[in-house]
């Protein structure tokens, strides 16, 4: 009751203010208990192709996010005007997001990556709504018009053909996940759905356009408070491959933890193991430091324990980074290539270890 | 229900909260019951788009909704999940619904179930290229009737676990088949009430396993043609430890004798080819009325946890083991060649006693204080055939420290001793005693 209080006012309030538009965001469709089967229902971008975003979605960027094939995200917050501006938890925790909030991240492949502003070919969108009793993960899937996105709850296996950097092209399996492989990684403690980049030391960082610090994008828009701490006294990841933002050490860990974390730490599906990869942990065993496995099956490749400091190629974290056997690789999901890069920050992080 | 009552509060705003109740409740009597019993189960068959289907049947179900899957072979490419609670899933039996995943491109188990009180009964799952079905983190979990299996045989490249329960509450497994797996066939893990009974385990590195877990009854069971039978194991640094509580009775684990197929670097790897059991770490675990034959390295190991750890919560030597009334049948004439099993050999020579305890010790327990008589081994009342020693103590200590005063010990005596036994284990699955499911 309260809700649709709070939704009339917010309406009476658009009005008032002059700003209805063909764009505005329906916040009933958001919050009815059926997803809508198409992405253009919810009103949160000007056009059904979604590139035009409507003025009330704010996009951000994350220090540390998760690999998946190369695909470019793009990625916005929104906030109902009436729900006021999101809250500060914990540092490890996501920014406690009210009710009606969404977050909107699209993957999108690049024709080419030779040019990097070639056009983008949208893949999936997925939502993240945080309803009345709880968020929830819809994936909608782009058509090759490019102008509808249907949701596909039980996920989809696609072929992308891509033309990498060097020319060479490339067909990859991709694919959208099912609203269940959702919350295997969007779980919270006490099993809920929850969101996993936003959280404050993720979004510590300067936007897309390099312009100006997020978090002050984000008071102006009044989505966070004014009353919220000065960006100096916040914690802040290292960007994993920027050299100058971090530490080895800093920039290894902040990758573990954007890429691993979310099933990782304690309380998280990945807890049975008891190989801890969040940011925070201290204790050297169980971020991995000579840890046998427990559960690994041949994920383990024949090796003894996570990290064996100086050597990579004895180290399991190595080795199932390394792999894109869905038996053998990490993470399970989200990925069927080897993100290079990545393998290579933590080769040189291991070596490093002594 | 909630949806009903909740629609007629709106009709009626100003109505008691128990009148709506009772007026909810009457409209759902009316209304709602006939449809919803035409909903309850929901049919998905073998086919092309089975892999939508079926994971689209999981994600739409809704709680106390059955989903009945057909005869046949469901060809899927990705692992399968389920997050509803209260949902039972139902095939025709383990030989003729087969959930395929041979050509599995993506996840890294069969099936996953993370929600409570489901039911999974009379299908099988086949190939999976990790897990074959996993519950975690779930209250109330059976697992009736089903088959896990890679039908390739044993290989290292098999998943690792086939039943594999892993922090969950009530857990029931009851007449399955685990064949195949690369580390163990039915697997419980940190969790707590369980019981394990009447089925088989073949071809598994470790037939039936569990670990780190709390107020387990495993009987009934027949445990053959594994490299080792039965498993009982605590191990540091994970978020349940401290394994307690366990009982094992009535099973047969006999001729395990695959040699050991464990990737490299998993713990299983160190089971001998040919054991009938083994207690590491642990404490009150009761074992009893079990026949134990045909396994060439040894019938019951009882040892200590093997490699460094850095915990200091945890409690590697096990303590109060209570082994009685058990039928021990020729064994331990052809030890494993491998580290566990040489050492055995040599320690004990041949044929291997019965029942072999590690002789480790803390430190200061081994060369000082002597053990706690609190924690002994307790032993009574086996049937050994003539001629086989019945116990033998290795006496590792001494074995790695000075080799030449190494001296092995036969003498049962000291642990001649019983123990009060431990209580059943009741596993409650839908406010029901979970036996209730299979009588």
């Amino acid at each position: 009751m309260k809700r649709f209080v709070l939704l009339v006012v917010s309406a009476v309030l658009l009005v008032g203010g002059g700003d209805v538009s063909a764009s505005a965001v329906n916040d009933q469709k958001l919050m009815a208990k059926k997803p809508a089967k198409l992405l253009s229902a919810y009103g949160l971008f000007k056009d059904k192709s979604a590139r035009n975003p409507g003025p009330a979605l704010l996009r951000y960027e994350l220090n540390n996010p998760l690999f998946t094939d190369y695909a470019e995200k793009i990625r916005y917050i929104y906030i109902p005007q009436s729900a006021g501006p999101a809250k500060l938890t914990t540092h490890d925790e996501p920014l406690s997001f009210p009710v009606g909030s969404v977050l909107v991240k699209t993957f999108a492949y690049p024709v080419s990556f030779q040019q990097k502003n070639s056009s983008l070919r949208f893949i999936e969108t997925r939502l993240l709504i945080h309803k009345s009793d709880g968020w929830v993960a819809y994936p909608y899937v782009w058509n090759e018009e490019q102008n509808e996105a249907k949701l596909k709850v039980a996920g989809k296996r696609l072929q992308i053909p891509v033309i990498w950097e060097d020319r060479a092209s490339q067909i990859i399996e991709y694919a959208v996940p099912n609203m269940n492989q959702c919350k295997g990684c969007h779980a919270s403690r006490d099993k809920q759905i929850t969101p996993i980049g936003p959280k404050i030391r993720n979004l510590n960082r300067l936007d897309a356009a390099g312009i100006e610090n997020q978090i002050n994008i984000l008071k102006r828009k009044g989505y966070l408070s004014v009353q919220f701490p000065e960006i100096e006294n916040l914690p802040k990841v290292p960007d994993p491959f920027d050299e100058r933002a971090g530490s080895l050490r800093e920039r290894a860990r902040s990758y573990l933890d954007g890429n691993c974390a979310h099933c990782h730490a304690p309380g998280k599906p990945a807890d049975t193991s008891g190989l801890y990869l969040n940011y925070e942990e201290e204790r050297d065993v169980h971020w991995g430091i000579d840890k046998p496995p427990v559960a690994a099956g041949r994920g383990a490749g024949g090796l003894k324990v996570a990290i064996k400091p100086g050597q990579p190629d004895q180290s399991i974290l190595y080795y199932r980074m390394n792999s894109v056997d869905p038996g053998i690789m990490m993470p399970e999901l989200g990925r069927s290539l080897i993100h290079q890069e990545g393998l290579k920050l933590i080769e040189e992080f291991i070596k490093s270890l002594d | 229900m909630g949806i009903c009552a909740n629609y007629v509060r709106k009709l009626f705003g100003s109505v008691s909260g128990r009148t709506v109740a009772l007026l909810g409740a009457f409209l759902v009597v009316i209304f709602y019951v006939p449809i919803a019993m035409a909903e309850t189960v929901i049919k998905v068959d073998a086919g092309a788009n089975a892999q939508e289907e079926l994971q689209e049947a999981l994600i739409l179900v809704e709680s106390g909704q059955t989903i009945e899957l057909g005869e046949g072979i469901f060809v899927l490419s990705d692992g399968l999940s389920l997050d509803v609670d209260n949902v039972t899933v139902r095939g025709q039996g383990m030989d003729k619904t087969i959930l395929s995943f041979r050509d599995q491109k993506g996840g890294s188990e069969g099936l996953l179930v993370t929600s409570d009180q489901v039911i999974l009964q009379d299908f099988a799952v086949e190939d999976s290229k990790g897990d074959a079905i996993k519950s975690k983190g779930v209250d109330g979990i059976a697992m009736i009737n089903l088959r896990v299996e890679w039908t390739d045989g044993p290989k290292s490249t098999n998943g690792a676990y086939g039943l594999y329960p892993v922090q969950s509450k009530n857990v029931f497994i009851h007449g399955c088949v685990a064949i195949g797996a690369s580390d163990a066939g039915i697997y419980v893990g940190q969790s707590d009430r369980i019981i394990v009974a009447n089925s088989r385990g073949e071809f598994n590195v470790a037939g039936l396993e569990i670990e780190n877990s709390y107020n387990a009854d495993v009987f009934d069971n027949v445990l053959t043609r594994n490299t080792g039978g039965l498993l009982v194991f605590d191990l540091p640094n994970l978020p349940q430890q401290g394994g307690h509580n366990v009982r094992f009775f009535r099973n047969k684990s006999f001729n395990n004798d695959t040699p050991n197929f464990a990737p490299e670097g998993n713990i299983v790897g160190i089971v001998p080819r040919g054991t009938g059991m083994i207690v590491m770490a642990n404490e009150n675990v009761e074992i009893f009325e079990n026949e134990f034959y045909e396994n060439d390295t040894m019938n019951i190991v009882v040892a200590s946890y093997v490699d460094d750890f850095d915990d200091e919560n945890y409690q590697p030597t096990p303590r109060k083991i209570h082994i009685h009334h058990n039928k021990f049948g020729k064994s331990g004439l052809d030890p494993d060649t491998g580290e566990f099993g040489a050492i055995v050999r040599e320690t004990l020579g041949t044929p291997v006693p019965d029942i072999v305890w590690d002789g480790v010790l803390p430190l200061m327990d081994y060369f000082v204080f002597g053990q706690d008589e609190e924690h002994k081994l307790a032993i009574h009342d086996n049937i050994h055939l003539d001629g086989v020693r019945p116990f033998g103590n290795a006496n590792l200590i001494m074995h790695v420290i000075a080799p030449i005063f190494h001296k092995a010990h036969y003498d049962m005596s000291p642990y001649q001793k019983s123990y009060p036994p431990l209580p059943p284990v009741e596993v409650i699955i839908r406010g029901k005693n979970a036996m209730e499911l299979v009588q």
